[in-house]
């Protein structure tokens, strides 16, 4: 008999080499001693590559693997989770991971992504056959108790989002889930649509029986290619399997979804942005009013959601609002999966209820920096979330008490960076970034940002540096109040929270 | 790949054939012209446009507006290296410079023997395990200077 030795597809753990990993045991157990599944990753990336092996008392974790040391390994008793130095033991047991509160990522990392077999056994379409039962008006209200807020950064309720959908009367509606993931430090929705990709699909298409629209899209961005090779296989297994077309279920409902690729612009993150995206349009963010869920993709009533957003939904159908509103603090309810990234010596997904600190996320879970120096700096929800500095990490993951020290949550991403970080390098970078990646639809962002390049390179050149400061502090106050979108509204926080927390570091340079 | 003019109208027509049909088809076509012919020729646009009753202005409107489609031919494998804030706190900015002496060339360049073209991009999703780079599509995280050197310089792999 074979053992089942399971080893990440994850294009994380593939990238620190668990193809080769794969391959090495293949050759040196033989193919017929080893079931080897490919799995998505648990999210224990400073463990990746990470073979795991099916015994008697559960599956067994050895990592990080390196090619190498597999032969060692199968000597050693892998396949009967034989004592070894990179033996981790159970994975489950492991604090990092049996500390965390996986809803959304339940699956992800356990079942093969693409084994619709997998997916029913674990608990998948559980709550698309609730939904299947009930009235449209009462799976929107189901979500709305759940107090599920958006997870792409904005954190708006969805209940409230879907019930404007369904309300909406046309001949046509559409639900899109935003998959463009631009934020530097963050990796769910990738990790999601890799891992768990049915969960998704079973969210958009809930999503679609409960505003009554009958086209999703799935608008991921071109950067993950194996994302998209994912769901586009999954797409077709539920085909396949009956849970997309003209007749979901039987149940006379329908649902068609497919997969649309973005082409490398950040602002197509940006809602209005990737409808144009979505119609073959330069991503040039719409002037709201209308909202696109009265008038979104082709002018008609469109949900658009983030990825966790809508992969969140199967479980509140399948165990009851009540379950995922127990989760959480204050106005922040249910679960976030985390992404503890950058400067840290343990990053990867940590799923948790809102409210644990930025200190045990940082320490606990991630063991503090890679380059075992102080951690300095914190940036949290992307490239246009402020620096947090170490006084602050006692702050709860909250929106709100994130938004109370001038912060904000965002989708998650957690970027550490230690004592050798230059601030004012990465308040010109924010400026920078965000001149790459402007629109171009409004002047205080697309002049502006290129404008706060060269008044931090004239501070630091030490060109009149007390001037200059008072001037980047006029534009960003310009660049908040007078821009279309969040781009050029939000680029300016990173900036100020340097100024205000790591002033030191905005003084002229010597030898420049 | 086809690489004459004949071969690239083929190409263009077989796309507009296969996706004119779709709603709001303008970034599919570019996608597959761009998947088969490297990228998106300039002698491309009025073909496309005319093919999806566009005017030209708004075809290379979306193809400049985009950094993903190119208007000229890239090496034969393309290096990108993240340049964003996560990979940044792992010293993504040594690394883009060591990438730029490596190969002599600056970001958006390709080098003189057509084998490689470096481009810069924000984010790849691999935050964790950053410095990242993709090369030939192929995504690699921890990259080391004495890595990149050993990635990059090694022989292509034939098709
Ligand atoms: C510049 C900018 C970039 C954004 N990028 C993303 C993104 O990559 N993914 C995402 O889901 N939301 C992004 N958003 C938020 C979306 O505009 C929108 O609020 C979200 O997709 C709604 O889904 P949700 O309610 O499920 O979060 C971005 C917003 C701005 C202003
Ligand atoms: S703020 Fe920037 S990205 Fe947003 S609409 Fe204006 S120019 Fe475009
Ligand atoms: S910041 Fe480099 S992969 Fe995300």
């Amino acid at each position: 008999m074979s053992t089942r030795v399971y080893v990440s597809r994850d294009a994380s753990a593939t990238s620190l080499g668990a193809d080769e990993v794969a391959t090495a045991l293949i050759a040196a157990a033989g193919a017929g001693t080893i079931e080897l599944v490919r799995t998505g990753t648990r999210g224990l990336l400073w463990l990746e590559p990470l073979v795991e092996v099916e015994t008697a008392s559960g599956r067994v974790g050895y990592g990080p693997v390196a090619p190498a040391d597999v032969p060692g390994l199968l000597a050693a008793g892998l396949l009967t989770g034989g004592a070894h130095a990179l033996n981790v033991g159970r994975v489950e047991d492991l604090p990092w991971f049996k500390s965390q509160e996986r809803l959304t990522f339940a699956r992800v990392g356990i079942v093969d992504p693409l084994s619709l077999a997998d997916y029913r056994r674990e608990g998948g379409y559980a709550g698309l056959e609730r939904a299947l039962a009930m009235k449209p008006v009462d799976i929107v209200q189901a979500v709305t108790e759940s107090g599920l807020r958006g997870r792409g950064g904005a954190a708006f309720p969805t209940g409230i989002k879907w019930k404007t959908v369904l309300e909406a009367q046309a001949s046509q509606k559409y639900v899109t889930c935003n998959a463009d993931e631009g934020d530097s430090g963050t990796f769910a929705d990738r990790m999601l649509m890799e891992g768990d990709p049915f969960t998704l699909i079973e969210g958009m298409t809930i999503a679609g029986l409960a505003v009554n629209a009958t086209q999703g899209y799935i608008y991921c961005r071109v950067e993950y290619p194996e994302a998209i090779a994912t769901l586009n296989a999954a797409i077709k297994a539920a085909y396949a399997g009956g849970y997309l077309g003209r007749d979901v279920k039987g149940s006379g409902r329908r649902f068609e979804l497919s997969v649309r690729v973005g082409a490398g612009a950040y602002i197509c993150g940006e809602e209005t942005s990737m409808l144009e995206s979505l119609e073959g349009k330069r991503g040039e963010v719409r002037v709201r009013p209308p909202l696109p869920a009265l008038k979104g993709l082709f002018g008609m009533p469109t949900i658009v959601n983030n990825v966790i957003s809508l992969a969140t939904v199967p479980v509140i159908l399948a165990k009851g609002p009540g379950h995922y509103q127990n989760f959480g603090m204050g106005r922040s309810r249910g679960t976030l999966p985390f992404q503890l990234a950058g400067n840290i010596k343990r990053g990867g997904l940590i799923e948790r209820a809102f409210g644990v600190t930025l200190k045990e996320i940082l320490y606990d879970y991630g063991g503090g920096s890679r380059s075992g120096r102080p951690i300095r700096a914190v940036q949290i929800g992307g490239p246009l979330g402020a620096y947090v500095p170490a006084s602050q990490f006692d702050t709860p993951l909250d929106y709100e008490a994130f938004a109370g020290i001038g912060a904000m949550v965002g989708h998650g991403g957690i970027v550490a960076f230690d004592d050798t970080v230059d601030m004012a390098k990465m308040a010109r970078y924010a400026f920078e970034f965000c001149a790459i990646e402007s629109c171009g639809k409004c002047t205080p962002c697309r002049i502006g940002s290129s404008r706060g390049v060269g008044l931090i390179d004239n501070l630091l050149a030490g060109k009149e540096p007390v001037h200059q400061l008072k001037m980047i502090e006029d534009l960003c106050e310009t660049m908040i109040q007078g821009s279309l979108c969040g781009l050029g509204g939000m680029a300016p926080f990173p900036v100020k929270s340097a100024l205000k927390h790591f002033g030191e570091d905005f003084v002229p340079r010597t030898g420049h | 790949m086809a690489n004459d003019d004949a071969g690239h109208q083929a190409v263009i027509d077989a796309a507009l054939g296969r996706l004119k049909g779709e709603p709001g088809p303008l970034l599919l076509v570019l996608h597959a012209v761009q998947d088969a012919i490297g990228y998106i020729p300039p002698a491309a646009v009025p073909q496309i446009a005319a093919g999806l009753n566009l005017s030209r202005a708004e075809v290379h409107g979306v193809v400049t507006f985009y950094h993903y489609f190119k208007s000229h031919p890239p090496g034969r494998r393309t290096v990108e290296v993240c340049r964003a804030e996560a990979c940044q706190a792992v010293g993504a900015e040594a690394l883009a410079e060591h990438a730029r002496k490596s190969l002599g060339i600056d970001f958006h360049g390709v080098t003189s023997d057509g084998a490689l073209s470096l481009e810069a991009v924000y984010c790849l999703g691999n935050c964790a395990c950053g410095p990242s780079i993709r090369l030939g599509g192929k995504l690699h995280g921890r990259v080391t200077n004495e890595r990149f050197d050993a990635l990059t310089r090694r022989p292509e792999r034939v098709k």
